[in-house]
């Protein structure tokens, strides 16, 4: 539970379906220069998320996972930058953290399953589980939940994910409960108030290394001020004098380098990505027709995996994106059901 | 849920006794009276809160002038520490604060506040391995600059007991006032003042079946204390502020009763602890006894397991339906290794894993075999699903 709408509506629609609910709520790492707490759990979380387990009458946990949450998740932000990548710590979080540290958590203080706020839901036939899209496509977070396996799947409840974000909030609203009218936020929970550049400043002031800005052919036409202030497609902050609009089209680590140009030279049809995980717990053979999303918010397009024998995949698009960034996660997809995913290699 | 709840948490706090409660009834609506007004309905509010004085006073062997009224053990702590380190050091230029590593908090942070705020010297008098100050640490330690002594008399995380009464007569001998907090003492264990040689002791109601929110302090005549709060003159000065008739009340009521039952339930509470640490010990591999074998509270059982993490442990405990502790009933949910445990010498592979079981006038026989039925394969579990950390 995080006090926010969407574990609480889940905790009070698995109360009403007749489960014994036990609420475990995550206390996660924020930093120092941060506002303090993570806003995953805040003292006001806290409070919401214990006033909600007292409305349902159910007891609720605290389970400490700050140190888990940093090396698994913070470390891996921070040095995803370091390396020259765009990392998503929020496949890491529910990889190590969410199903891993919190899913031991619940079965071993006995619980048989483990739910979550996520907007996702779950089928079996025959002892297989699939991850499956949200009813409510615009609130799906399949992405996110890529990184899960049969293990995670055969213990793990999603029930907002069968609603629309406005039907959870009507739950909400008619449960009185008291996080009904909470604003979302997009922000990574350990920033505090920070935009993500000024974190990595005070947590590694190294990942912000000076060098050269490449045009598409080599050559050198300015100074950056670190890769880490840039991602794939960015347009503002380049202080570049130019007749045409440029945009970051590539970052080479290997060189300290940023390579821009005009916009057509943005997007890949063809990328690599490693740590990949299928949700069916195999690969689907050697070469797969899938739905591919590079980014969590990303157009969806056809593409083509073809798997190598150690384990990572060659992913070859219909149709060039302009956003394809290394650290993001490849998300594939089959209709409904979400297959795996790896993550985009430099 | 599970079926039956057990709880076995009663060093946190024990339940209102109900003749305790038939007490302090009349004194939330009909005997309204504030005891410092003139009329009729302050004198049965004065003379309801100078009764519960003198049952206390009884009960300490003291007399009446000699016990304070506080909102609790925490409180009577800190009247304590601060009263006493400022009268010393007004009366005779004494500095130093001479304390223990396994004081409650109450006592400690107190003592750090003093020395961090109040330009006082922190001394910690060493302790053995099961958490004992012993009397040569004291005579070693002690000087004509300490200004009060506060050793702890039966620890609330491992249960384990000081002699206070051979501490209290060091100090005595060199005019230096001695405190104990006797929060976690006074339901199971003899608090005659005289017999313990202190000038100052903490106690607080809720810790034997009397309500929470009241306490009391004993102050032997003659001990230098400055008042630490301002105000109105209630407690001769010392405690500014309205008295809480039915919880006073209530806290002389609950000790009354625990006195006249101490003999008779810390016997019925030394065979439960005695069946819960042979039990234990035997059912849980890689478990310890923390505290002393005897020497501690006759309903205290604690003890630590190798690479367990206490706030999964007392989950998981929880939902089985048994109230246990890790050792203070703070639950922040971090797990940092206790002070106290640390202060022993036990690594984090083990302090992490800390259970406090202590037993209270409910708790049958039948219930502690249930409790041990439960918690090997809860430890298992917990175990499994969680590597150690070190």
């Amino acid at each position: 539970m995080s006090g926010g709408v969407d574990s609480s509506v889940a905790a009070a629609l698995l109360v009403e379906q007749g489960y014994e609910v036990i609420g475990l709520m995550l206390r996660l790492w924020s930093g120092d220069g941060t506002s303090g707490a993570n806003r995953c759990c805040s003292p006001e979380d806290v409070a919401g998320a214990k006033h909600v387990a007292s409305i349902l009458d159910f007891p609720i946990y605290i389970l400490d996972a700050q140190a888990e949450f940093k090396s698994h998740v913070v470390d891996f932000f921070i040095d995803g930058y370091a390396q020259g990548t765009t990392p998503n710590p929020c496949l890491e979080c529910n990889r190590h953290i969410r199903w891993g540290h919190l899913y031991r958590h619940a079965i071993a203080v006995g619980a048989e399953s483990l739910a979550t706020g996520h907007y996702a839901r779950v089928s079996e036939t025959g002892g297989a589980f699939q991850l499956l899209r949200a009813v409510d496509r615009a609130k799906d977070q399949s992405y996110v939940l890529s990184v899960l396996g049969q293990e995670n799947l055969s213990h793990a409840i999603f029930p907002v994910g069968e609603y629309t974000k406005p039907e959870v909030r009507a739950h909400a609203a008619r449960l009185s409960l008291p996080t009904a009218d909470r604003p979302e936020s997009q922000d990574l929970c350990f920033l505090g108030d920070l935009d993500y550049r000024e974190f990595l400043r005070r947590q590694n002031p190294g990942s912000f290394k000076p060098g050269p800005i490449l045009d598409p052919s080599g050559t050198q036409i300015g100074v950056h001020d670190g890769l880490a202030n840039y991602t794939i497609g960015q347009r503002k902050g380049l202080g570049l004098p130019s007749a045409i609009p440029l945009y970051v089209l590539e970052k080479r680590p290997e060189i300290d380098s940023l390579v821009v140009g005009p916009r057509d030279g943005l997007g890949r049809r063809k990328f690599e990505a490693g740590r990949v995980n299928w949700v069916s717990g195999r690969a689907p053979g050697s070469r797969v027709r899938v739905w591919v999303r590079v980014r969590y918010k990303a157009r969806e397009v056809p593409a083509q995996v073809t798997i190598h024998p150690d384990g990572h995949v060659a992913v070859e698009m219909e149709e060039a994106l302009p956003d394809v960034t290394p650290g993001q996660a490849a998300v594939f997809y089959d209709g409904e059901v979400c297959l795996g995913s790896g993550v985009i290699l430099l | 849920m599970a079926e039956r709840r057990i709880y076995l948490d009663h060093a946190a706090t024990t339940p209102l006794d109900d003749r305790v409660f038939a007490a302090m009834a009349p004194y939330f609506r009909e005997k309204f009276g504030n005891p410092s007004s003139i009329h009729v309905w302050g004198q049965e509010g004065e003379a309801a809160i100078e009764g519960a004085r003198r049952t206390v006073a009884e009960i300490l062997g003291s007399y009446s002038q000699e016990i304070l009224f506080t909102s609790g053990g925490s409180e009577s702590d800190n009247l304590a520490l601060r009263g006493a380190a400022l009268a010393e050091r007004h009366a005779r230029g004494a500095t130093r604060i001479l304390t223990t590593p396994v004081e409650h908090p109450a006592v400690l942070k107190t003592a750090q506040d003093l020395a961090a705020r109040h330009g006082f010297h922190l001394d910690l008098l060493p302790v053995d391995g099961y958490g004992r100050v012993d009397p040569g640490d004291l005579v070693a330690r002690i000087t004509p600059e300490t200004a009060i002594v506060s050793v702890i008399y039966a620890n609330n995380e491992i249960g384990t007991l000081n002699p206070i009464r051979e501490l209290g007569a060091i100090c005595r001998e060199r005019g230096v006032p001695f405190h104990t907090d006797a929060v976690q003492a006074a339901s199971q264990l003899p608090i005659v003042v005289d017999s313990l040689n202190v000038d100052l002791m903490s106690l607080g109601a809720h810790k034997f079946y009397g309500p929470k929110g009241v306490g009391a302090l004993y102050v032997r005549n003659g001990t230098g204390l400055a008042s630490t709060q301002t105000g109105g003159s209630q407690e001769r000065g010392f405690r500014a502020g309205t008295h809480n008739v039915p919880l006073i009340i209530g806290l002389a009521e609950a000790l009354r009763i625990t006195h006249e039952e101490r003999a008779s339930q810390a016997a019925r509470f030394r065979i439960l602890r005695e069946r819960i640490i042979a039990g234990v010990l035997e059912r849980v591999p890689e478990s310890r006894l923390t505290g002393h074998p005897r020497d501690r509270l006759p309903n205290h059982a604690s003890f630590v397991f190798h690479g367990v993490e206490a706030n999964s442990l007392l989950a998981a405990l929880d939902i089985a339906g048994y109230g246990c502790s890790s050792g203070s009933a703070c639950k922040t949910g971090a797990p940092e290794p206790s002070d106290i445990l640390a202060a022993l010498g036990l690594g984090d592979d083990w302090s992490l894993g800390s259970l406090r079981v202590t037993v209270g006038r409910s708790n049958t026989r039948d219930e502690i075999e249930a409790f041990l039925d439960a918690l090997p394969p809860i430890v298992r579990r917990v175990r499994s699903a969680f590597p150690v950390r070190t």
